[in-house]
């Protein structure tokens, strides 16, 4: 490693091996930024590779494409019930109605566009939430261990023990029914498994040699966590925040399904909670049951595959298996 | 084995502890005054009945003595009345709607995981064979599909009839009303009910155990023991179930106990969905009558469940692994 | 001298992620009655790869060719039925690090006594006395068949697989690295029991490991192996004292104080480190490293030339008929 720069202009010194590309000043911090450059490409390649990933990578893409181009895809009248663009109730799939309509004559294709703008809106929100509170949770209890540790993980199994959805309907049926609050409530419910994979991973790295040097340099906690434990543990953190995204989307859609959405924007559970609601499942309206319940589950699908494929690449530990 | 069994008897205690205290926190939060909810709409409706209705309820003393009777009426199981139907208390509402919660839940847990651990096996077992990436491919789309959406389709095509599905089951409830069976027909009746909405569950959650013990007998057929077994001349059928799997069980044991939280949560949507007349049923009703009271309680039965289920893993897994007999 | 085990022309290939690995590349081996083959040679030899493929213990997918004949019988050719019927009745092994040879969750005794019901006509009762037995013969009490594997230490541990090995009355016991994973002391211990057993009940034995000074104490005869084939073999005390290969003279050269972990692993004074196997250099796979190599070595590949007195070796010296050491 050069410490001092070239002037452009001047020849290299003879008695090195002549390097691959011009030298030119390389600062520590450039150097790390090129290593984590060409970690993330070392990661990619390999993702490429993986069957999985790759196929969920597309569905993936294909739903963020429709959430965000959805008003070129569908005419956003259709799901309007007093526009005059809806059909007449219960219409099954026919040529101006591909997903044919629900019992207000609204186009259950316009619907299914439409509420992936909703679900993978609350998807995300959630999980960053959660992500936040779980890593902020598992990195303290991680890296300051002791007594600190101890309760935190303590009370991270408590958590882990009450039923979810039981917590989650009793606190959104309490705090009432908004898409902020929903996203809210799933958010502060999912974030104990997080907690855990993080501070796991902060106690593997925390031992390993270069953070005892820096700290025998003389760096700050503050240094150290930001600058040698939370790269270290992000890809794992990320690995694990796809696969939460894919829990917060069936979780918003068992929510709404109950009644406890939000009754202003349709979203897939939505969907289906009108749909039981309206007796569609014992009176066979399978064009209204299919499409919303459908997209869940590529969805779902796509964010675990992805989550997987990412694991495997990224954990040491699966990758011999 | 006697420290071990107390240890996980106090923890177990202290899980009660905690989530008794965060259900009296929760539903102090709660907006909304019990007592005037529980008196509007009658005729007594006045500021000092519901002032009087307050100080029954002792919804005016201040919160560490709240907290004290609460946990004193816990203690012995008195829930107070119930919000919404008037007159009852909280334990005669619950307590109608247990049984039919614990025949469904009850019977397709045993299902799911027998059903589970035995797919598992052969899928690691036959690793890499059609049926292994079969079974793998299933576990992945029915653990990314809302059981209830499952259950509605299973309604639709079974109860409700549609294109080639024949409607031969009923659409809900827990027997037939009003035909007033009694004995062995009433058995059959409930049964018949109970068809969609066991299979239902039990097809929602055997994919995870499959996948759990799979894994785990993968790692366990690495082990050097098992060349041993093969070396020794024990047959491959005496090699998985000899050796293999009693190993592979531990893990998987607590794994399994560990996921049962989320077989509660199935058993609220699958209720709701074929309106089956259990605990899950009455949590979907209680939220929306706005009746806390019952809610409180469900949520304590069910965290309470969740704690004990993961007490008898524990116990049960003593007698699974020597090692821990010993500690 | 009736020769128990007989290998020709042994060789496997693993299928791995990475393509095919030729972990033995041609081996032939003979082991008399009551008589102790040593197989020596360092870590990916390849000897490990022998042991297993004897029993036909590899995975599934791995390429063996050859011949393995027991008493006058293929062992690659074997049905099933007859393979299981021969495993451990006929040829038994003592496998390394007893850690994890055991079953953690069944009790020893009746880890003994399976391999006995399987084999004799003997019921549970009976299979449990004779394990008992058994135990007493390795230095154990009866009493410890009750035992878990975890509750007994490693040395115990070694001494429960060389009871279980000896069950069916073998006409072969393989040592894999018995002792490998073993305390020093410990290690005599288990040597000592090993030497006596096999002296006692005329077995005969072949005991791999990498540790030369463990195997010239308890064997009759020497194999020297270096990635996938067999260089030098011989009666034990010449090979070690007098060797006729390059490699063997480097192995005896790091000759240890008996337990001294240092001169485990390698040979000292030799640079570099063998070859990965599918990555075997042209002509003697061992000219790399060799401090006696000349042109000719980087292209002709030896044979086992013989090289005295019930002697071969795998050196184009010898076959010159030159000496095998370094010059004065």
């Amino acid at each position: 490693m050069r410490t001092e720069p070239i002037l452009p202009g001047e020849a290299p010194p003879p008695a090195e091996t002549p390097p691959a590309r011009p030298p030119r000043a390389v600062s520590p911090r450039r150097i790390v930024w090129a290593r984590r450059r060409r970690a993330f490409l070392r990661v990619a390649k390999m993702y490429r590779r993986n069957a999985m990933g790759m196929w969920g990578l597309g569905i993936l893409l294909l739903f963020i494409f429709v959430a965000i181009f959805a008003p070129l895809l569908a005419d956003r009248s259709t799901m309007d019930p007093i526009s005059p663009t809806t059909g007449a109730p219960f219409e099954p799939p026919n040529a101006h109605f591909w997903f044919g309509t629900d019992n207000l004559g609204r186009s259950v294709y316009t619907m299914t566009i439409y509420g992936s703008r909703i679900s993978l809106t609350v998807g995300l929100a959630a999980t960053i939430i959660s992500m936040v509170i779980g890593a902020l949770l598992g990195i303290v209890a991680g890296y300051y261990g002791g007594w600190l540790e101890s309760v935190l993980m303590r009370l991270t199994d408590w958590f882990l023990v009450l039923p979810w959805l039981a917590l989650a309907i009793v606190l959104a049926s309490v705090l009432g029914r908004s898409l902020a609050i929903i996203i809210l409530v799933i958010g502060i419910t999912s974030w104990p498994g997080t907690a855990r994979i993080v501070r796991a991973q902060v106690l593997s790295v925390k031992t390993r040699p270069y953070v005892e040097r820096a700290r025998a340099l003389g760096a700050s906690d503050w240094h150290l966590i930001v600058h040698h434990i939370l790269p270290n543990v992000g890809p794992l953190i990320f690995a694990n925040t796809i696969l939460t995204v894919a829990i917060a989307i069936l979780s918003e859609s068992t929510l709404a399904f109950l009644g406890l959405g939000d009754p202003l924007s349709i979203s897939w559970g939505t969907m289906l909670e009108f749909a039981f609601n309206a007796g569609a499942a014992t009176t066979g309206k399978w064009w209204w049951l299919l499409p919303p319940g459908l997209a869940i589950v590529l969805v779902v699908l796509a964010f675990t595959m992805c989550g997987f494929a990412l694991d495997e690449i990224l954990n040491p530990k699966l990758r011999e298996r | 084995m006697r420290g071990y069994l107390l240890g996980k008897v106090a923890q177990a205690f202290l899980t009660l502890l905690f989530v008794l205290t965060f259900n009296f926190i929760l539903f102090r939060v709660m907006p909304g005054d019990p007592a005037a909810l529980l008196l509007r709409g009658t005729a007594a409706y006045n500021p000092q009945n519901v002032a009087a209705e307050k100080a029954r309820l002792g919804l005016d003393k201040p919160l560490p003595v709240q907290f004290a009777t609460y946990m004193r009426d816990t203690f012995r199981l008195e829930f107070g009345d119930s919000f919404v139907y008037q007159g009852r208390s909280v334990s005669e509402v619950i307590g109608a709607k247990m049984w039919p919660t614990v025949l469904l839940v009850g019977t397709s847990t045993i299902a799911s995981i027998l059903l589970g651990l035995l797919i598992g096996i052969w899928s690691g077992w036959r690793r890499g064979t059609w049926f292994d990436y079969g079974s793998l491919g299933f576990t992945l789309f029915a653990y990314a599909m809302p059981e209830f959406w499952f259950g509605m389709l299973v309604l639709m095509a079974f109860a409700g009839g549609v294109g080639p599905f024949p409607a031969i089951f009923p659409t809900g409830g827990y027997e037939t009303v009003g035909a007033g069976f009694t004995g062995f027909r009433h058995a059959i009746d409930v049964l018949n009910h109970m068809v969609l909405p066991f299979t239902v569950l039990t097809v929602a959650y055997l994919g995870e155990y499959a996948l759990i013990m799979r894994n785990s007998l993968i790692d366990v057929m690495a082990d050097d023991f098992v060349m041993t077994a093969r070396a020794k001349g024990v047959r491959e059928e005496q090699v998985l179930w000899r050796h293999v799997v009693p190993n592979a069980l531990l893990p998987t044991w607590t794994l399994t106990m560990l996921s049962l939280g989320f077989v509660f949560g199935g058993a609220i949507t699958i209720e709701y969905v074929f309106s089956w007349p259990g605990l899950g049923w009455l949590t979907v009703q209680a939220i929306e009558a706005k009746d806390y009271a019952v809610l409180q309680a469900l949520f304590l039965i069910f965290s309470a469940a969740v704690i004990i289920a993961n007490l008898i893993a524990d116990i049960t897994y003593m007698y699974l692994d020597p090692r821990v007999r010993a500690a | 001298m009736t020769t128990v085990l007989s290998i020709r022309d042994l060789a496997v290939t693993y299928r791995t992620q990475t393509g095919p690995v030729p972990a033995v590349r041609g081996v032939d081996l003979d082991v008399h009655k009551a008589e102790v083959l040593g197989l020596a040679g360092e870590s990916g030899c390849g000897k490990s790869t022998i042991a297993n493929a004897i029993l036909r213990l590899l995975p599934p997918k791995t390429q063996v060719t050859g011949q393995i004949l027991l008493n006058g019988e293929d062992v690659l050719a074997m049905k099933p039925g007859r393979l299981r019927a021969v495993r451990w009745s006929a040829i038994s092994v003592v496998f390394q690090g007893a850690m994890h040879a055991l079953n953690p969750v069944q009790r020893i005794g009746d880890q003994i006594a399976e391999a006995i019901i399987i084999h004799t006509k003997a019921g549970e009762k009976e299979a449990r006395v004779r394990a008992g037995a058994l135990l007493e013969q390795v230095g154990l009490p009866p009493r410890r068949l009750r035992d878990y594997p975890h509750e007994l230490s490693g040395g115990q541990k070694q001494r429960v697989m060389i009871a279980m090995a000896l069950a069916c009355n073998p006409d072969l016991v393989i040592a894999d690295e018995p002792t490998t994973a073993l305390d020093v002391m410990v290690q005599a211990q288990v040597l000592r029991l090993l030497k006596d057993l096999q002296r006692e009940l005329g077995l005969a034995m072949l005991f791999i490991t990498h540790d030369l000074s463990v195997l010239v104490e308890v064997s009759d005869r020497l194999a020297i192996m270096y990635a996938g084939k067999i260089v030098e073999e011989g009666p034990a005390v010449p090979v070690f004292h007098e060797p006729k290969h390059p490699y063997t003279r480097a192995l005896a050269a790091a000759f240890p104080q008996v337990g001294d972990r240092r001169f485990r692993m390698a040979p000292s004074g030799l640079p570099g480190d063998p070859p990965f196997p599918g990555n075997v250099p042209p002509g003697c796979s061992f000219h790399p490293r060799c401090p006696l190599a000349f042109e000719d070595c980087s292209v002709i590949e030896p044979e086992m030339y013989p090289a005295g007195d019930g002697r071969r070796s795998a050196c184009l010296l010898v076959k010159r008929g030159e000496p095998v050491e370094v010059g004065p």
